[in-house]
């Protein structure tokens, strides 16, 4: 979720995705195949309820998978269970799921729900960040865990015990290390080097007695896994 | 002193009591009582027959069935004969019946525990107090006919024997008012004790309808956040969908630029507004995932800390949960309003098919919970539940508030 249209223009070029998107609401789901369409990726099918999901799946290979939660028949959780279900069946499939709320029930469901491919959790009103929300479906794609801010900042309002230690710049690394930022998009965002943005997740991590690993994957979910206690 | 039936018009002074028309009323409800007592005699002894002769056809069965409604009609006609001798109404305990058709009726009936109370009235009316009324009109009768008929009937003795006779006849006569009224103020307090809506029923009526009005506000109320979600959501997501796109499109120093991007940013703080808003109606998280997980999220939004400590067996009824939950928000609120908390705990266990759920805090205390709070609507909430909110907050604090709502399940709340 870095703020440079450039680079997804970039993708635009030849790196399409092969995305499967459901979504019950029409106006949203073509608007969000249109805008996909538009920053080169391809839309192999465009479905409105779980089962849907699951038969294009099956049918196309998907490079990423896109999906509502609340979806027909029930209107509850159909989406959130059929992507954590194309996770169990397939780790390799990257799926960003969208909630019309920050449920940290759900976030937690999803992110529990398989630890290979990328996964995303985004508020659904993050459509309307257009750039961000396509490079967001990009860094899932390519195998990163994504986690909307006001999931972090929730998360950081109920463990604030042991982030008190922790300095103001490095509490703003932390709710970007969580969103699934890399070291390059922090830096980027803060407005610093990369080489600081390095020394603060060492510190930081030495502050919550996390261990330092390079892997920004795994760096994100044990981030998230603290937070969430 | 104002007299409201027969048996309390026997305390008036005899002067007032003979010229009332209370001996006349009593007269009159005995003899129709007696009447009635038979007539119900024949009627039920020609049902019995006719459904046994017909028994062989399945329509025979009916017969029995309007035996065991013939209570009804009894009643029906004893609550009318009742105001001869008694002011006082006495109401219909029957629930109405809204589906229409005479099967409909009849099993709504049979399900009354008053229809068979007005049967045993109807049995008591027709084996023993008709004939008791005939008894006591007939003994009353005839002791009058006899002493005033004297001088006509008996004409082996002297008019000077039989004359007195008569003469004595006319004080009796006016004596015998009172226990013809006597009786008759008997019958009707065993037919008003016997017939008369049970205080309960009345109640779980009342209970009942007022828990189908908040089942039905809560359909209304997710029917509200589904509306919101398909329509208003849907297209703002869209319309903000189409500004983001639009600020792409833009060349760069446009004068479009700036009002586009406001345009933008109002969107985007309209979706949030929205989302609270809906949230607020109804909390997807707690149909979909029950009571912990809706707190939890409510939790994580509150501008304190919250512990929880939820030690629940599973889901609880629609009912309960959704009342739980708005409690607890309710109470997070004020806590994060007005107590000057930096903690608050909720918890929340089930103690002998009982929720019991507590929100403390560690704020200044002294909350009212009456002064315009939306407690008192979530306590009469709860109370059609059968459950009570109650607040406890000393000066000083702490501030605890405990809901207890029993766990039943809505066939057997109903």
């Amino acid at each position: 979720m870095n703020g440079d249209p450039g680079a997804v223009r970039r993708g635009a070029a030849g790196t399409g995705l092969r995305v499967v998107i459901a979504e019950d609401g029409l106006i949203v789901r073509e608007g969000v195949a249109g805008m996909l369409r538009r920053f080169g990726h391809e839309v192999v099918a465009a479905v409105g309820d779980a089962d849907e999901l699951r038969a294009a799946v099956g049918e196309h290979r998907p490079d990423i998978v896109v999906t509502d939660v609340r979806m027909p028949p029930g209107f509850s959780d159909e989406g959130l269970q059929a992507a954590i279900d194309l996770r169990a069946a397939d780790p390799d499939l990257p799926v960003l799921v969208l909630s019309q709320y920050v449920e940290q029930t759900y976030a937690a469901e999803l992110l529990d729900s398989g630890h290979s491919a990328g996964v995303g959790y985004l508020l659904k009103d993050r459509i309307g960040e257009v750039t961000e929300f396509v490079d967001a479906l990009s860094a899932v794609a390519a195998g990163r865990t994504v986690v909307d801010p006001e999931v972090v900042r929730q998360l950081l309002g109920r463990r604030r015990d042991p982030l008190h230690r922790l300095t103001g710049r490095e509490r703003e690394v932390l709710a970007l290390m969580a969103e699934g930022r890399s070291n390059a998009a922090i830096a980027r965002a803060l407005v610093v080097t990369e080489a600081a943005v390095a020394k603060h997740i060492g510190s930081l991590l030495a502050k919550l007695d996390l261990p330092p690993d390079a892997d920004d994957h795994r760096r994100v979910r044990a981030v998230l896994a603290y937070l969430r206690g | 002193m104002a007299v409201h039936n027969a048996l309390e018009a026997l305390s008036l002074r005899p002067t007032v009591f003979l010229r009332s028309p209370w001996p006349w009323r009593s007269l009159a409800y005995l003899l129709c009582g007696a009447l009635i007592g038979w007539a119900t005699v024949v009627a039920v002894v020609a049902l019995l027959i006719a459904g046994t002769l017909l028994s062989v056809l399945v329509v025979g069965f009916a017969g029995f069935v309007a035996v065991v409604l013939s209570g009804i009609v009894v009643a029906r006609l004893e609550r009318r004969r009742l105001r001869l001798v008694d002011v006082a109404d006495l109401p219909d305990p029957h629930v109405p019946v809204t589906t229409p058709g005479v099967r409909a009726w009849v099993r709504v009936r049979l399900r009354e525990e008053v229809t068979w109370r007005e049967l045993g009235y109807a049995a008591l009316s027709a084996g023993l107090l008709c004939w008791m009324d005939a008894l006591v009109i007939g003994g009353v009768g005839y002791t009058i006919i006899a002493l005033l008929g004297a001088p006509w009937f008996i004409d082996d003795e002297p008019l000077s024997n039989t004359l007195p006779l008569a003469m004595l006849g006319v004080p009796l006569t006016v004596v015998l008012a009172y226990p013809i009224t006597a009786w008759a103020g008997a019958r009707a307090a065993m037919a008003r004790a016997m017939l008369a809506p049970r205080t309960d029923e009345r109640l779980v009526e009342v209970t009942r309808s007022r828990a189908r009005l908040v089942d039905a506000f809560e359909v209304e109320r997710r029917r509200i956040e589904r509306d919101l979600h398909d329509g208003a959501q849907q297209r703002l997501v869209a319309l903000s969908m189409q500004l983001g796109l639009a600020r792409l499109e833009l060349p760069a120093g446009s004068p479009a630029a700036e009002p586009i991007a406001a345009a933008h940013e109002l969107a985007k703080q309209a979706l949030t507004e929205l989302r609270e808003l809906i949230r607020g109606v109804h909390p997807q998280v707690l149909t979909g995932r029950g009571l912990a997980a809706a707190v939890g999220e409510v939790a994580s939004t509150a501008p304190l800390p919250v512990d929880l400590d939820f030690d629940l067996p599973g889901r609880l009824p629609p009912a309960v949960e959704v009342t739980a939950y708005f409690v607890t928000v309710e109470a997070l609120t004020n806590i994060a309003k007005h107590s000057g908390a930096s903690r608050a705990a909720v918890a929340a266990r089930l103690v002998g098919g009982r929720l019991l759920l507590e929100v403390r805090d560690d704020g200044r205390g002294g909350a009212d919970p009456s002064a315009g709070s939306g407690l008192v609507g979530l306590a009469d909430r709860a109370a059609v539940l059968d459950g009570t909110v109650t607040v406890s907050s000393p000066p000083g604090g702490p501030t605890v508030l405990r809901a207890e709502i029993p766990v039943l399940s809505g066939e057997e709340r109903s």
